[in-house]
């Protein structure tokens, strides 16, 4: 069954990246496009091999910040989504500003984040949180507010208070949902922290992807850039499958989404 | 509201009182929802304790809405519903009611057990207490092998009877059901009944029962109301005279399909 699996959804987009990677190989050598221009997929390669240690290094601190930032969302974008779905009145006036985080312009922002958190970690974790809070609070939300009538009554009925409620049916019940809205936040706060880090990324110590990305552009060593970008989308990618995996876990045995 | 601490070890059947239900009275209940619609207008009803009563009405009559109501789940907006007490109860405390719904709505994250066990975590009983009594109504019920399934692993009959278990597990006095087996196949649903039944027998608690089944309705009770379409009115009131131990071949005598024909009679005279 395993290779079953394997087979029919494992194959397919490797074939695909495959085919890509001999194309661009072909294509870049036949035609004789400079490499600070488009460098052939073999010479990013060897670049990754020979700036492993750079790259994994560089990788890890804008994980941290990523993980710094995207950990925050998630707690506080379920607090407030708890806090504003505890009544319509809060929901109403507060609500629409919450949009505000999804709205707003993240690299006319980070300026500001340097001023107040000062240039490293901290400015970067916290761009990363601003980018990747709203799909939390959403989708956490939307979760709270479809909880099924009758088992309101039902709780109602057996006089269960507020926080009971909460505690024992609306959070489970909102679980899937929370762990979309997770899932989605994940990927943002790669992304958030890879732009914090062109603005605030600056300090003493080693530089994170955005740092190095910035760093090998001007030097036009355009396969360092484009190591450093799949590093940053593969962090994305750990990220998601890990809060994805975790999801699957706790809902396997009751929600048709996980299985 | 503070809800009374459940018997946790029931009596043996045979020393059950057959009258440890409570009574219930409606009187001149009116409910008109925002927007001017009235779904009962005027219901007065009396239901001695321990009785086992089916409501039956064309749907959308407004039975379900008195059930609501009769739960205190919604309220009326004239009117009056009281509740007797228990012999053993104290007064001023609520009557323990226990309401099923038309789907078994359970907790999906939890197991059988601990939706069964549901409504005695909510009132404060400990952990073993809670569990042994939904261990022990779950094996009356006949799902004792299935205490550590989750809800998604099992039939829809077997939901509806978790849910059932969770209604009875704080050993109610009154027990409404709205249209409980509804969803069901016809076989699933004539165990389901006859276990019900069997259950009122042994627990001797009131039950309403709101179906929009004749047959359901005659072979579950010892008496049924019919209502007219919206606003309800009670067009008859009727208690039958059938066994009060009942088979399921009572379906297949005459006795049985003349109580039917005059329920039947009854509905399209309120109705059409």
């Amino acid at each position: 069954m395993l290779r079953e699996v394997l087979l029919r959804s494992v194959l397919p987009p490797v074939a695909a990246l495959l085919v890509l990677l001999a194309l661009w190989e072909g294509l870049v050598r036949a035609l004789g496009v400079p490499a600070f221009l488009l460098p052939p997929p073999s010479a990013v390669f060897a670049t990754g091999v020979q700036e492993a240690r750079e790259l994994a290094a560089s990788a890890w601190v804008t994980a941290e910040a990523a993980l710094i930032g995207f950990g925050l969302s998630a707690l506080v974008g379920a607090l407030a989504a708890v806090v504003l779905s505890s009544s319509r009145l809060l929901e109403r006036a507060l609500y629409p500003y919450t949009l505000f985080l999804q709205t707003v312009p993240i690299v006319a922002v980070a300026p500001l984040l340097v001023l107040w958190f000062g240039p490293g970690q901290r400015a970067v974790a916290a761009s990363a949180f601003i980018v990747s809070v709203f799909p939390v609070i959403a989708n956490t939300l939307s979760g709270l507010r479809s909880v099924e009538p009758a088992l309101r009554d039902l709780f109602r009925l057996y006089g269960a208070g507020r926080l009971a409620t909460l505690l024992k049916l609306e959070l489970p019940s909102a679980l899937p949902h929370i762990f979309t809205g997770l899932r989605i936040a994940s990927g943002l706060a790669v992304i958030g922290a890879i732009v914090g880090e062109f603005v605030a990324g600056f300090s003493e110590g080693t530089a994170g992807l955005g740092i190095l990305v910035l760093g090998a552009y001007r030097q036009l060593r355009t396969d360092l850039m484009f190591a450093a970008v799949m590093c940053a989308a593969g962090l994305g990618i750990v990220l998601f499958g890990a809060v994805s995996l975790m999801g699957a876990r706790l809902l396997r045995r009751w929600h048709p989404s996980a299985s | 509201m503070p809800f009374l601490a459940p018997e946790l070890a029931p009596p043996a059947p045979d020393l059950l009182p057959s009258g440890s239900g409570i009574g219930v009275r409606v009187t001149q209940v009116h409910r008109t929802f925002p927007g001017g619609v009235a779904a009962l207008d005027g219901v007065d009803l009396e239901f001695t304790p321990g009785s086992f009563v089916a409501l039956v009405g064309p749907s959308g009559c407004g039975k379900s809405t008195l059930l609501r109501i009769i739960a205190g789940l919604d309220s009326a907006t004239r009117g009056q519903v009281e509740l007797s007490h228990a012999p053993d109860q104290p007064h001023g405390s609520r009557a323990p009611i226990a309401y099923v719904f038309q789907d078994a709505h359970l907790l999906p994250w939890r197991s059988v057990l601990d939706n069964a066990a549901l409504p005695l975590e909510l009132s404060g009983v400990s952990r073993p207490e809670r569990h042994a009594a939904a261990r022990e109504i779950l094996g009356q019920i006949g799902l004792g092998d299935f205490t550590h399934r989750h809800p998604a692993e099992l039939s829809g009959g077997m939901r509806m009877r978790v849910s059932l278990a969770r209604a009875l597990v704080t050993r109610p006095r009154l027990l409404l059901l709205d249209e409980p087996f509804g969803a069901l196949d016809e076989l699933t649903r004539g165990r389901l009944d006859e276990q019900l039944r069997a259950l009122w027998h042994e627990l001797g608690m009131t039950v309403l029962f709101v179906t929009h089944s004749l047959s359901e309705a005659a072979w579950l009770a010892e008496r049924v109301i019919v209502f007219s379409p919206r606003p309800a009115r009670v067009v008859l009131d009727r208690v039958l005279s059938l066994p009060r131990r009942r088979a399921a071949a009572l379906r297949l005598e005459s006795a049985f399909a003349r109580e039917v024909q005059a329920l039947s009679e009854a509905l399209e005279r309120g109705g059409a």
